[in-house]
């Protein structure tokens, strides 16, 4: 018998194609398509008077051109509203080209297909718009004043508005002890994949069919939404995502504008569009998160126990809501942490501005969730002059309270109730591997140097439903395919349900071939967000390879005639006590074939001497080959949990922030691979540290963007990311077979929290926002001096 | 537009192609000579994915017009293969110590490190950080792609252990 593949750090096969150079992302695909450039607004908000084609006609090379008046069908309609909620009471979406108005720069006015993309971009820079600027909403404040309204008819300009409330908080904050008010805000960054987004489309006159190629991290769900915007049947439609290169929430949105133009361009002009985003574009275009600003009101006892937290938040969602209120649900329902907070009442308002559109990105929201609750604790603790870490224990969910109700519905409109996890325990190993309890001690070891540390703890809602699906082949090579809906951008899906295939038909993940996000060969799937994939579509892996693995020891047991349980799958093969038939030789059996066309099928045919001539070749309720599909459906999420621990070092003189050391302790449950898991946290964590210290989208009040590039965008690089250190603490989830959580974004969650408890514990400097660079860090050292 | 003939060796192959004076090497390589290990991530000299070799050194492919590198000699990541066509020991080592996860920026990083370590045979960890620090990759962390500079490095070319 081999040794289990899932718990051990496999490599992929994609890692090796990636690292010879012959990987196929967008871009690489559709050499000889048309490409399509758009011209986009330059203003925040404006009216589109007058769109001059004249110049930009007479180009060379141009193929079309084409503004709102030009679209037909559903491609005239504003995109959908995806995520419908009942506190989005009013819900705004863009049109893919703006017609009379557009509400951010680089919103898409007109598209023009070109031989190449020199032209095309020629042609775009000849295009004259006239626009009428109109005044510009731009961050929370002044949406909130309301001088001024994004959409016309959306009073205040509150998109939605909803509260939730477990207990009675404004009392059991008026009864507490002792109480505090905090305001605390995070401003906007964004998920930067490193590729950005591509739409390639390639219409087939002769069947009548749309095949398109998304950088997307949604391939099925694209494909319904385009074949009901464009008015085809879905099985007309195939959508394919290719390598892609990297996600984090950006490339879940579906449709982008670009991604019904493209498509609608294609069948339109008969032939291959494709549209590869530029950096510029991506940073203008695409979307954007994490803007929020709190006010939070915490009742608490001497002990530092919370009795009652009342928050009340406003999120600016930017221009639109395809994604409704996910966003904000997420922040006002994880913001509890792993703690029990006696009553708990939550209100938001997500706000209209005139920015591009906020839709999740790695974290989705925890990230200002667990920034307020951590900020709070650290406030609760600096009033008491209490351990921070002690804080926070004593507030903590004890594993004796599991599972554990917050009294909240979550994002997937289910109870929010924690499945399992002792955070107690996350906390002692973080103080311990970190070293919290001599930090004292190495301070004064090193006084000429201004250390700080930090610590910060989240809980992460993941592997939710609505399900995922797998299909399990085994052919008549021995040969595994599993094929999953899901699409992968770097999270090595690749490996992890190979992994589980592996196992489950004892055979080596080298021997597994997994394809994932491509329509034609598996259509049903959510999409990869919100760390399920590992969860659902694992569990679903599991789930067809165990109904392969039945069928192939119900053919084997017939073949050897000994009974099933009397046989065990090892080694590529069905195993009994002296004999074994290759799983190769049970694929062939367990498919009775009209033609022998090899050597292996001639076995297999009606032909063959085991033919039983009173049966029917196959049964009633059977079907031919090791082929089966299985779908996974949890009632809900899963809890994943961690605690993380900072140490900064601090220029006295310039105040730039150095991570000295940071520690990360988290639960995902069973771990299928270890070093998948460590890579999503490390990932995390730097983009964590990027929100932290580095990211964030400017705008002028004018709407103009100030952070165009990624010269000024900064994303940290291999100078600004510590080595972190990784322990893992295993509670299996009870919610599913192979007792796992998600891990994709955990990581990211804490840091923006953990980092200001260490650069507040360094300075003595309250932080109340996020990002702190050096420049606003030494501003307040000037403030707080004087 | 003024078109130029130019010959450059690719990976070793004599390339000759017709360019556009303003055609961009990466794209020269990407779409003219089908190269398309040289990722664009920004087209602004600051991400990286596009670095090449240019006579040995790495440059960002994003920034040099295709003409003026007529003459010289180019690396991509196809490029840096052993010579028995199997990955390199610099590919190796990424893949080994999980430096590769969405891949996009993997190619630059590649040709980053394989010029490094020419340079800088026997890094120390601070010097296998500066080896990718010119290129952004935003999945990793970093930590992994650290290891396999100082994994390429050791003594047996990262062949064992
Ligand atoms: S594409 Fe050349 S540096 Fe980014
Ligand atoms: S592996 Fe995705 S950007 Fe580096």
């Amino acid at each position: 018998m081999t040794a289990p593949h899932v718990g051990r750090p496999v490599t992929g096969a994609a890692a090796e194609r990636f690292a010879a150079g012959t990987g196929r992302f967008l871009d690489d695909l559709g050499s000889g398509a048309a490409a399509a450039a758009f011209v986009r607004s330059p203003h925040g908000h404006a009216r589109v008077l007058r769109i001059d084609l004249a110049d930009a006609e007479r180009v060379p090379g141009l193929i079309a051109v084409f503004t709102y008046r030009d679209l037909t069908g559903g491609a005239r309609e504003p995109l959908p509203v995806l995520i419908p909620h009942p506190s989005l009471h009013s819900p705004r979406t863009g049109l893919p080209l703006a017609d009379d108005v557009v509400r951010h720069v680089g919103e898409p006015v007109v598209m023009v297909v070109a031989v190449d993309r020199y032209v095309a971009e020629d042609v775009c820079r000849l295009i004259r718009v006239d626009y009428e600027p109109l005044p510009a909403v731009i961050g929370i404040p002044a949406a909130r004043r309301a001088d001024h309204l994004v959409h016309p008819g959306v009073a205040g300009n509150v998109a939605a508005r909803m509260m939730q409330e477990n207990g009675d908080a404004r009392a059991a904050v008026a009864a507490a002890p002792h109480r505090l008010t905090l305001r605390l805000g995070v401003e906007r960054s964004a998920a930067m994949p490193m590729e950005c987004r591509g739409v390639y489309a390639r219409p087939d006159r002769d069947d009548r069919s749309l095949r398109v190629y998304s950088a997307t991290q949604a391939a099925a769900s694209l494909r319904f939404a385009l074949a009901a915007i464009l008015d085809l049947p879905a099985d007309r439609v195939e959508v394919v995502a290719p390598d892609v290169g990297g996600g984090f929430g950006v490339k879940l949105v579906h449709p982008w504008p670009e991604e019904v133009l493209v498509p609608w361009a294609a069948l339109r002009l008969g032939r291959e569009v494709k549209w590869v985003e530029d950096r510029a574009e991506h940073i203008a275009a695409a979307s954007h998160e994490r803007g929020q600003q709190h006010e939070v009101e915490v009742g608490f006892d001497g002990d530092g126990q919370v009795r009652g937290l009342v928050v009340s938040f406003w999120h600016d969602t930017g221009a639109y809501t395809p994604y409704g209120i996910i966003v904000p649900l997420v922040t006002s329902t994880q913001l509890p942490g792993p703690y029990r907070l006696g009553a708990y009442r939550v209100e938001f308002r997500s706000l209209y501005t005139n920015t591009a559109i906020v839709t999740p990105y790695r974290g989705a929201g925890r990230p200002q969730g667990a920034f307020v609750m951590e900020r709070t604790l650290d406030a609760i603790a600096r009033f008491l002059g209490a351990d921070r870490a002690e804080v926070r224990r004593r507030n903590m969910i004890r594993p004796s309270e599991m599972p554990y109700d917050q009294g909240l519905t979550f994002q997937d409109g289910r109870p929010l109730v924690y499945d399992s996890g002792d955070y107690p325990a996350l906390l002692d190993t973080a103080l311990t591997r970190s070293g919290w309890h001599d930090f004292a001690t190495r301070r004064e070891r090193e006084p000429d140097k201004r250390l700080g540390i930090g610590i910060a703890c989240y809980v992460e809602g993941t592997g939710m439903g609505p399900y995922e699906g797998a299909r399990v082949q085994v052919d008549t090579g021995g040969h595994v395919t599993v094929t999953v809906g899901l699409t992968t951008q770097g999270q090595g899906h690749g490996t992890v349900f190979a992994q589980i295939a592996a196992d489950e038909l004892g055979v080596a993940p080298r021997d597994v071939t997994v394809v994932c996000g491509d329509t034609r060969r598996f259509p049903y799937a959510a999409g990869t967000f919100a760390s399920r994939s590992a969860v659902v579509g694992g569990n679903a892996v599991a789930l067809a390879a165990r109904k392969v693995r039945d069928k192939a020891l119900r053919v084997a047991a017939r073949a050897l005639d000994v009974p099933p349980d009397e046989l065990s799958l090892a080694d590529g093969a069905v195993v009994a006590n002296d004999r074994a038939i290759p799983l190769a030789t049970v694929a062939v059996l367990a498919n009775p074939l009209r033609y022998a066309f090899d050597h292996r099928t001639r076995q297999a045919t009606q032909f063959a001497p085991d033919a039983d001539p009173d049966q029917p070749p196959l049964d009633a309720d059977d079907a031919p080959g090791l082929d089966a599909t299985a779908f996974f459906s949890p009632i809900r999420s899963t809890v994943s949990a961690g605690v993380h621990v900072a140490v900064v070092e601090i220029d006295p003189d310039t105040a730039e922030i150095a991570l000295r050391n940071y520690v990360v302790v988290h639960d995902c449950g069973r771990p299928i691979n270890p070093a998948v898991v460590e890579g999503q946290i490390r990932g995390g964590v730097a983009q964590g540290i990027g929100g932290a210290l580095y990211e964030r989208i400017a705008y002028g009040d004018d709407g103009r963007l100030r952070t165009g590039s990624l010269a000024d965008l900064l994303l940290p690089t291999a100078h600004d990311v510590p080595e972190i250190t990784i322990d893992h603490l295993v509670t299996p989830s009870p919610l599913n077979p192979l007792g796992v959580k998600g891990v994709g974004e955990g990581g990211v969650v804490p840091v923006m929290a953990a980092i200001a408890s260490a650069v507040e514990d360094a300075e003595g400097i309250v932080l109340d926002r996020m990002p702190i660079t050096p420049a606003e860090l030494w501003e307040l050292r000037q403030k707080h001096r004087g | 537009m003024s078109e130029h003939e130019i010959e450059l060796s690719v990976n070793g192959r004599r390339q000759v192609v017709r360019v556009p004076a303003r055609r961009l090497l990466s794209d020269c390589l990407r779409h003219d000579l089908a190269f398309t290990s040289t990722h664009v991530g920004c087209e602004q000299g600051t991400c990286g994915a596009c670095t090449v070799l240019v006579d040995g050194a790495p440059m960002r492919s994003c920034l040099l017009p295709a003409v003026t590198v007529d003459g010289c000699e180019i690396t991509t990541a196809e490029g840096c293969r052993a010579p028995d066509g199997g990955l390199g020991r610099v590919q190796r080592a990424l893949v080994r110590c999980q430096g590769v996860q969405c891949g996009f920026c993997t190619p630059g990083m590649v040709v980053s490190i394989v010029a490094f370590l020419r340079e800088c045979p026997r890094p120390s960890p601070e010097q296998a950080r500066d080896a990718v620090a010119g290129v952004l990759c935003r999945c990793t962390g970093y930590q992994d792609l650290v290891a396999a500079v100082l994994h390429a490095a050791r003594p047996d070319g990262g062949a064992s252990g």
